[in-house]
């Protein structure tokens, strides 16, 4: 310790020394000198770290930073008939653009270019709003789907107006038009929560997606797949250059089952009763050879400006046009019924071909007293005859012995209760009641008397001309359980099965009521007698309906006031469906005539039209397009738009 | 007094000094200088407007004003030491007055042909009138409190209208400049102990006292993350820009991140950023060695001065230039907060490269007039 004092002692004596100070100064300046080499040597291996450990990492980032992946939208697939004839096609869409950085003044420019094309003032000020949120590089659409006289107009003055540019996008057109509409649907720009979807293009602006009929339903295969450019952009966004493009996989071909020109003869037939559905179908295949709904819109004001006047006036119109009411719109079935209802009798052996009942006009039931619908009877009628005649005595008499169980049973395998599956969005599924439906639904006991309304499909039944169309079918196919479709082939595969179930009915019971039904189109006193088809081998079997819309009341029923003199809206809906050739039947229909007071008034001329159209057109006998045949060019009025531009 | 004499040639003709000129120094510096050109090219997307031309003719004009002060001898500088101070304080206060009479806030002077920062130029005053002041201090002086309160002005004084700019960075780089060459000169070392603890202890008594703008600058440098768009952007982007550069770098001109202006201020603070961009690890190693070795020179010019004022002046400089270096470097790789620090000799900025090769003059001039004699003050 001692020691150790004397040498402090020493040192401190020593202090002032120049040489101390130096001694002082060089060590300090030693520690110094080592921070910042220790700080240094930590700031390259910092860089290091940087640059080689998490090199990979920034090198990702990097490329987010400066890559921008622009999408490509891919051309959405045609829609063509069955034959090839298109149905939805991608059309030009001339668009004037402005890019708001190369005009001297964006105002200035608009407003002159208003003097040359109609726009209208506030579509100004929306471009002008919307150069205020975008960088100014970016280019907007100042008017769409320019006529090619507009186009050349403005070509013409592009030297005068700078920042202005024409552009050509695509834009849907459907060229039959309102015929289509409903089957087809439309497409539009994706609403919000459409917008959540995965699929990238979905963020493109103005990308439009199927909205409603086959658009919507084969969207996914129409729309095809996004191509993309990487594009190198700086800071604020604008391109540099393009590194790479991928054009995407276009939409798939959507082959119809429809025929164009059958769908575009229904329609315009349908049109003539005022507000009606129908649907023809393949009772083998089940494709939809015509399906249309009246009256209709024209598709293509969706795809092009829809104003909220046109808007407005499509959604107050009376028989809204907008639905699709072959799919959409339910109906009591009525006396279309009657063959359910006698198949399930025959079925489970409450009756047979000769079973006879006597109709005076009315079937007592407890206290209840149910009316035939022609006053003083048919007299005595068998099974074929009662569904010739409609008589509706006859299957009040079968309705509690098959008890509403087994009637509900048997409608669901003839399609009712449940959608058919056709590939059309807007479809209900309608209902046929029974107990439990009822128990759950209205929280009271299934009661004798309704089994004996449901039994001539009045009630609660409730169907779709679909459903009316799929059930014929069933019955006159051999009882296979076919199910509609519109699409044959989508992108050339096959849509459907080649063979259906059999749903195990006795051939001889449908043949029954096959036979009821030619009878009802052909033979005296039937209630389609007035619409049977003359021609050798063409002749059609049906059944007319009539559906309730206001329940007759005693006082009207004592009055005699016919139905054809109430306001429009309450008439009885009429229904036919209907089936041919009758030696071999091959086509189903179903029509339906909203307020057409009566089946065989209304529905059953159309209903003859239909199938006497179909068979001259035979378009099952007819290869189907496939798709490596040419697609058939758009034939007639269609906007011939100029291939190349400049 | 009557010791000095500034007639340069009496005592050292003006061939030795030549001879004496630290030609291994001037090459590092015009080496690190080359750095700067080649990054400013670059950063002008291969153009040496507007960057890289104006940096090389003020290099030139720095260079020539470099050797001057080499040359001048040294007791010239020990004599007006506290008057380059006082002119400089003088400057800085004009400058304070001119923004308070309606000039708007500024940091420099206009001289028509040059925008002068007085800043730059205290910042080596301070440590040429720090020098004086301790070239004749004793040990004994050194361990006096009172003694050390004049030098603590003369740092304070300065650094106070420099905050005032405002501009903490520079304020702050004179402090630890400053408090080096205290500690350099022999203060002991409880001062600088006391002073550490009681800025630890100053932390949240600050935080207590700082805007929200100085808040979120602190708390993006922890987590630059947080606010990936905003205050934390420049750190992000740098990082981006260095990490992705690897090994070899992206090549000359060709770093895509400062050329497509993710990078910010790249021909200023981040210009190191854009260097390791382009030219990968084996660059920004390159410029960190050459850094070093400027450093240990001039601390090897430090230690064989046969004078107390060369000592600390020189090495004084030698570490006011390696804070700027090691803090903008530590700063643009995320590792110390963005405080506006420029790199010396690379970063694009007129006054800022005078001053620092003014600053290698007077090291040099410590190297020529090493064993000259200054007179001891008391």
């Amino acid at each position: 310790m001692a020691k150790v004092k004397r040498t402090r002692y020493a040192r401190k004596k020593h202090r002032n020394t120049e040489h101390d100070r130096n001694l002082s100064f060089t060590r300090r300046a030693v520690l110094i000198g080592a921070l910042q080499g220790s700080c240094l040597a930590l700031l390259g291996t910092r860089l290091a770290w940087l640059q080689i450990a998490e090199g990979a990492k920034y090198r990702t980032l990097a490329d987010q930073n400066r890559v921008n992946v622009k999408l490509l939208a891919p051309s959405r697939g045609l829609i063509v008939d069955r034959s090839g004839i298109p149905m939805a096609v991608n059309t030009q869409n001339f668009r004037v653009m402005v890019i708001p950085e190369q005009t001297d003044d964006l105002e200035d420019v608009l407003v002159s270019l208003q003097k040359l094309i109609p726009l209208s003032d506030d579509a100004i000020l929306l471009v002008m709003k919307q150069a205020k949120k975008a960088p100014s590089f970016a280019p907007l659409i100042v008017r769409e789907n320019l006529t090619w006289d507009e186009v050349s107009t403005v070509e013409v003055n592009l030297p005068e107006l700078p920042g202005l540019s024409i552009d050509v996008g695509e834009i849907r057109f459907y060229p039959i038009g309102g015929a289509t509409a409903h089957i087809l649907g439309y497409v539009g720009a994706a609403n919000k929560g459409e917008l959540n979807s995965t699929d990238p293009l979905m963020k493109l602006p103005g990308f439009k997606i199927g909205k409603t009929g086959v658009e919507k339903t084969y969207d996914e295969a129409l729309r095809g797949s996004a191509g993309a450019a990487e594009i190198e952009v700086n800071v604020v966004g604008r391109e540099v250059r393009e590194m790479s493009r991928n054009p995407g996989q276009p939409g798939q071909v959507l082959t119809m089952t429809i025929d164009s020109e059958l769908q575009k003869f229904l329609e315009d037939r349908l049109i003539q009763a005022k507000s009606a559905s129908a649907v023809v179908m393949d009772v083998h295949t089940g494709s939809i050879y015509a399906l249309a709904s009246a009256p209709t819109f024209d598709p293509n004001i969706f795809a092009r400006s829809l104003t909220p006047q046109v808007w407005e006036e499509l959604m107050t119109q009376e028989g809204h046009p907008l639905n699709n009411k072959a799919v959409g719109g339910l109906y009591p079935p009525g006396s279309t019924f009657k063959m359910v209802t006698a198949l399930a009798a025959l079925e489970h052996g409450i009756i047979n071909k000769n079973t006879t009942f006597f109709c005076p006009g009315h079937f007592n039931f407890g206290d209840t007293l149910f009316h035939c619908w022609k006053p003083g009877g048919h007299g005595h009628v068998n099974v074929v005859s009662a569904l010739a005649q409609s008589c509706d005595v006859f299957f009040y008499n079968t309705a509690i012995d098959i008890g509403i169980e087994r009637l509900a049973a048997m409608s669901r395998k003839l399609s009712f209760g449940a959608v058919t599956g056709v590939e059309l969005p807007e479809e209900k599924a309608g209902l046929f009641p029974d107990p439990t439906w009822k128990r759950g639904k209205l929280n009271a006991p299934w009661l004798q008397g309704e089994t004996i309304n449901a039994v001539i499909g009045q009630g609660y039944t409730q169907a779709t001309a679909m459903q009316l169309a799929v059930m014929t079918s069933r019955l006159v196919n051999g009882g296979k359980a076919v199910k509609p479709h519109l699409a044959e082939y989508i992108g050339g595969k096959q849509t459907f099965p080649e063979e259906w179930p059999k749903l195990g009915f006795k051939p001889q019971h449908l043949q029954i009521i096959i036979e009821g039904m030619v009878a009802a189109v052909n033979e005296p006193h039937g209630t389609a007698l007035g619409s049977k088809i003359k021609i050798e081998g063409m002749e059609m079997g049906g059944k007319t309906g009539t559906a309730q819309v206001k329940r007759i009341t005693m006082a009207e029923r004592a009055a005699g006031v016919k139905n054809e003199n109430l306001p429009w809206h309450l008439r009885h809906h009429a229904l036919f469906v209907g089936f041919a050739p009758v030696g071999n039947p091959r086509y189903a229909c179903s029509v339906i005539v909203e307020h057409g007071v009566g089946g065989g008034l209304a529905a059953a001329p159309i209903g003859r039209d239909l199938l006497l159209m179909t068979q001259q057109r035979d378009p099952a006998a007819k290869e189907i397009a496939t798709p490596n045949m040419p697609i058939k060019p758009i034939p007639a009025q269609t906007p011939q738009v100029p291939k190349e531009r400049e | 007094m009557q010791q000095y004499s500034f007639d340069v040639q009496t005592n050292m003709s003006l061939a030795k000094k030549l001879s004496q000129l630290s030609w291994m120094l001037i090459f590092l510096i015009t080496a690190v200088a080359c750095v700067g050109f080649t990054a400013l090219y670059s950063a002008a997307g291969g153009s040496f407007d507007p960057w890289a031309s104006k940096q090389m003719i003020r290099f030139a004009i720095g260079m020539a004003g470099m050797f001057m002060i080499a040359l001048i001898d040294i007791r010239f500088w020990h004599k007006f030491a506290y008057w380059i101070y006082a002119g400089g304080l003088t400057l800085l206060i004009i400058v304070e007055i001119m923004g308070k009479i309606g000039m708007g806030a500024q940091r420099w002077i206009d001289l028509g042909f040059i925008q002068l920062q007085p800043s730059e130029f205290m910042k080596l005053a301070v440590i040429l009138a720090l020098a004086r002041y301790f070239h004749s201090a004793t040990l004994d002086e050194m361990r006096r409190i009172f003694f050390l309160i004049p030098p603590a002005l003369m740092i304070l004084f300065p650094v106070a209208l420099v905050m005032v700019q405002p501009d903490m960075g520079t304020g702050g780089m004179i402090t630890i400049a400053g408090a080096a060459v205290v500690f350099l000169a022999g203060a002991p070392l409880w001062i600088f102990v006391t002073g550490l603890i009681g800025a630890a202890a100053m932390g949240p008594i600050a935080w207590e006292f700082m805007h929200d703008y100085q808040r979120k600058r602190v708390l993006t440098f922890l987590d630059p993350e947080t606010d990936p768009m905003g205050a934390g952007y420049h750190i992000i982007q740098s990082k981006i820009a260095l990490g992705s550069a690897g090994f070899e770098g992206k090549g000359f001109l060709h770093g895509t991140q400062s050329h497509l202006n993710f990078l910010p201020e790249k021909q200023t603070d981040f210009i190191f950023t854009l260097w390791a961009e382009e030219w990968g690890l084996l660059g920004g190693w390159f410029v960190m060695i050459l850094m070093a070795l400027i450093f240990m020179y001039c601390g090897w010019i430090a230690l064989r001065c046969r004078h107390a004022f060369g000592r600390i002046l020189a090495f004084g400089l030698m570490v006011n230039f390696s804070l700027y270096a090691i803090i903008n470097m530590a700063m643009v790789m995320g590792v110390f907060p963005v405080v506006g620090i420029p790199l010396p000799l690379i970063s694009y900025g007129g006054t800022a490269m005078l001053s620092i090769l003014a600053g290698f003059g007077l090291i040099m001039s410590c190297n020529i007039h090493r064993d000259s004699k200054l007179p001891k003050m008391n």
